[in-house]
C-alpha cells in the first residue's frame, strides 16, 4: 500500500563512509560497499554513490569522464562535441550488473581523454581549467548529457537506489583503489535522480555529504561569479565548487579551506592566544565571508592522493574516525567502521570544524 | 540468555528482547538502532556497537554496553540505567527525564541536551572522562557530572550550558567562568551539593572500579543558572 506524504515517517538522514590506505595499497570496493549496510536506515533508496581513487592506473595520464546520457542520440551528439575538444583515447560502456534493486538506468559511458593541445594554446588555459569549463558547458548546455566524474585515475559511481545496491550494480568489487568514499542519500530538497546522487565531483575533487546547508544560496551566488554553474539545486554541488575554487584557483591549503567553510566563531577567534593563528583566521573570514557554510554538514572530500573529513562548526552531524595499520576509516557511525575493520583502533569523533586530513605517502599513488 | 544478533534488523532484535524474561546478552551487535526502546523489567548486556537511540524512551530496563555507544543514547528515557564501558556519541541523554546514564569514557557533543526533572524524577548522567561542546545545552533539570578521570587537557568543549535554565552540572576540577554564558554562575560545590550526588558517584565508582573516596574528596565546581528565568530579557515577559 502506498502511503502519501504526511502519513509515513521515514527516519533517516544520509550516511557517509570512507577508507584510505596511507601506503597506497589498493583495496577492492567490497569493504566500502559493506560498510553502508549497517547504516541502511539513514538512506531512503533515492541515491547512493562512491568515489574511488587509483582505479585507472593504466590510464593515469588521462581525464576519465564518467557520463550519463538520456539516450543514444544524445550520446552521439555529445561525442561529436568531445572530439572537437579532446583526443579520446578510449570510450566504453561502464559495466553494470542488472539487479532488481536498480532500475531506469540512463546510458552510462566513460571516456579517457586528453585535451587537444591546439585548443589549449588557442584559449590560453591550463589543462584543468579547460577540462572544468568543458564539464560545466556540457552539464549546463547539453540537455540529456551529464558528466558526473572528470578526474585522472579516479572515478565516481552513482545511481538512484540504496548504496549497497549501487555498489553491486557498478561491480565495485572488481575495481581496486587506494581510497574510497561512499554515500547513502536521503534527499531533502530535490526529487532524487541519478546525477543528483553523491559524490559530486569536479576534476579529481569529490564530496560526499550528510547534512543540509542553510547557506546554499549565499554560497551559490558568490561562486557563480567565478564561472561555476550550479545546475542541480542541491547543496553538495556548491561545496564541491567551493573546494575547487579555494584549492585550485585560490591555492589555499586544505586546512585553510576548512577554516573558510567551517570558520570558527568570532568569539573563539577573539580568544585565540596564538597571534599568528588568530590573524590567519581573521584574514580568511574577512576575505571569504560568502564561503562560510552554515547549517549541518559532515563531509568527506576526496582528491588525488588523500582525503579530508570535516564537520560543521556546531557539529550538527555525527562523524567518527578510526585507524588500523596503514588504513584510516571515516563514517557517520562507528558500526560502519567496525564492518570494514572489526579491530579498528583510536576511534574518535573529531570536533566541529576540526579537519581530519589524510594523505597517501609521497609517490605511493 | 545469549542472542547473536549479527545481521538482524532492529525490529526483530527488539521482538526477541520483548519475548525474553531472563537477563539477555546480545553478541555481534553492529549498528542496530532503537535497542530496548521503551522497555522495562529487562536486563540487557551488549557486545559490539549498538546503533543510534539506544534505550530511547527506556522505562526501567538496565542496559550495559561493553564498548562504545553511538548517538542519542537514552533519548527521552524515563527510568532505568544505561552503563557504557567506553565512549558515547553525540546528544547522549537527549531530553531524558529520569533514570541514570553512566559513561566510563568521554561524551561527544551536546550531552544532556534538554534534560529535565519533575519532583522525584531527577535524571543523572555521569561522564567519566571529558565532555564535548554544548554540554547541558538547554538543560531544564537533572544532574550532569563530569569526572574528568584520566583526562589531560580541557575537560569540557566550547559553549557549555548554553541556554541552560534548570538543573546542575558538576565538574571535578576547575572550569573557567569565561567559557560559560553570562546567565550561568559557577561556584565550588557545597556539602549539600555533594550530598545530592554521593550515592550515584559511589555506585559509579564501584561499577567501573574506582576509589569513591578519592573521587568524592576532590574539589568540584557546580554550574547553575543564576535565576529561575534567566532568559526573560530575550523574549516576551512570561
Amino acid at each position: 500500500m502506498n502511503s502519501i506524504e504526511g502519513q509515513i515517517r521515514i527516519p533517516s538522514g544520509c550516511a557517509i563512509a570512507a577508507v584510505i590506505s596511507k601506503d597506497g595499497n589498493r583495496l577492492t570496493g567490497e569493504k566500502i560497499v559493506n560498510s553502508m549496510k549497517p547504516m541502511h536506515d539513514r538512506s531512503n533508496g533515492l541515491g547512493g554513490g562512491f568515489a574511488a581513487y587509483g582505479i585507472y592506473p593504466e590510464y593515469r595520464d588521462f581525464y576519465a569522464l564518467h557520463m550519463f546520457f538520456n539516450d543514444r542520440a544524445v550520446r552521439k551528439s555529445c561525442e561529436v562535441f568531445l572530439k572537437e575538444r579532446f583526443e579520446i583515447i578510449r570510450s566504453e560502456i561502464i559495466p553494470t550488473r542488472k539487479i532488481p534493486a536498480i532500475t531506469d538506468e540512463p546510458v552510462i559511458w566513460r571516456y579517457f581523454v586528453a585535451p587537444l593541445l591546439s585548443q589549449l594554446n588557442n584559449l590560453q588555459l591550463d589543462e584543468k581549467e579547460y577540462v572544468a569549463r568543458t564539464v560545466m558547458k556540457i552539464n549546463c548546455e547539453m540537455p540529456g548529457a551529464y558528466v558526473f566524474s572528470s578526474g585522472k585515475n579516479m572515478g565516481a559511481f552513482k545511481a538512484v537506489g540504496f548504496p549497497e545496491d549501487v555498489g553491486v550494480f557498478y561491480q565495485l568489487d572488481e575495481y581496486e583503489g587506494y581510497s574510497w568514499t561512499a554515500h547513502g542519500r536521503y534527499p531533502t530538497n530535490t526529487p532524487g535522480w541519478w546525477g543528483g546522487a553523491h559524490p559530486f565531483t569536479l576534476l579529481d575533487y569529490s564530496i560526499v555529504h550528510n547534512g543540509e546547508i542553510s547557506s546554499y544560496d549565499a554560497n551559490r551566488r558568490f561562486i557563480e561569479m567565478f564561472g561555476y554553474q550550479c545546475t542541480l539545486q542541491t547543496d553538495t554541488e556548491v561545496i564541491t565548487y567551493i573546494m575547487d575554487y579555494l584549492l585550485r584557483v585560490q591555492k589555499l591549503s586544505l586546512g585553510e579551506a576548512a577554516s573558510v567553510i567551517a570558520a570558527p566563531f568570532w568569539s573563539l577567534i577573539e580568544n585565540k592566544t596564538d597571534l599568528y593563528d588568530k590573524k590567519k583566521h581573521e584574514f580568511l573570514r574577512t576575505v571569504f565571508p560568502s564561503l562560510l557554510i552554515t547549517g549541518p554538514f559532515s563531509i568527506v572530500f576526496g582528491f588525488n592522493g588523500g582525503l579530508m573529513a570535516l564537520n560543521d562548526r556546531l557539529k550538527l552531524r555525527s562523524m567518527v574516525v578510526g585507524e588500523k595499520d596503514d588504513k584510516v576509516f571515516v563514517a557517520s557511525e562507528e558500526a560502519a567502521i567496525r564492518v570494514m575493520e572489526p579491530n579498528a583502533e583510536n576511534m574518535y569523533a573529531p570536533a566541529g570544524g576540526e579537519p581530519v586530513m589524510i594523505k597517501v605517502k609521497k609517490g605511493a599513488f | 540468555m545469549l542472542f547473536n544478533v549479527t545481521g538482524l534488523g532492529f525490529k526483530e532484535l527488539n521482538e526477541k528482547l520483548r519475548g525474553s524474561n531472563s537477563p539477555v546478552t546480545l553478541s555481534g551487535c553492529c549498528g542496530q538502532r532503537f535497542i530496548a526502546s521503551g522497555m522495562k523489567d529487562k536486563c540487557i548486556t551488549i557486545e559490539g556497537v549498538p546503533g543510534n537511540a539506544l534505550g530511547s524512551y527506556l522505562n526501567g530496563a538496565s542496559i550495559t554496553v561493553n564498548g562504545n555507544a553511538q548517538d542519542a543514547v537514552g533519548d527521552t528515557m524515563n527510568d532505568g540505567e544505561i552503563i557504557i564501558h567506553g565512549n558515547i556519541g553525540d546528544a547522549a541523554g537527549y531530553a531524558m527525564r529520569g533514570g541514570k546514564i553512566y559513561i566510563k569514557g568521554n561524551a561527544g557533543y551536546r550531552a544532556g541536551i534538554h534534560m529535565k526533572e519533575y519532583k522525584e524524577k531527577v535524571p543523572v548522567m555521569i561522564i567519566g572522562g571529558s565532555a564535548g561542546s554544548f554540554l547541558g545545552e538547554y538543560q531544564a533539570g537533572g544532574i550532569i557530572v563530569v569526572l574528568a578521570l584520566n583526562t589531560s587537557g580541557k575537560i569540557v568543549g566550547n559553549f557549555p550550558c548554553t541556554g541552560m535554565h534548570g538543573g546542575k552540572v558538576f565538574f571535578r576540577g576547575n572550569v573557567l567562568q569565561n567559557d560559560f554564558p553570562q546567565n550561568i554562575s559557577l561556584r565550588p560545590a557545597t556539602s549539600a551539593d555533594m550530598g545530592s550526588v554521593t550515592e550515584q558517584i559511589s555506585e559509579y565508582a564501584s561499577l567501573f572500579g574506582y576509589d569513591k573516596e578519592k573521587i568524592l574528596n576532590s574539589p568540584f565546581t557546580v554550574a547553575v543558572p543564576d535565576s529561575k528565568n534567566p532568559y526573560k530579557q530575550m523574549y516576551v515577559a512570561n
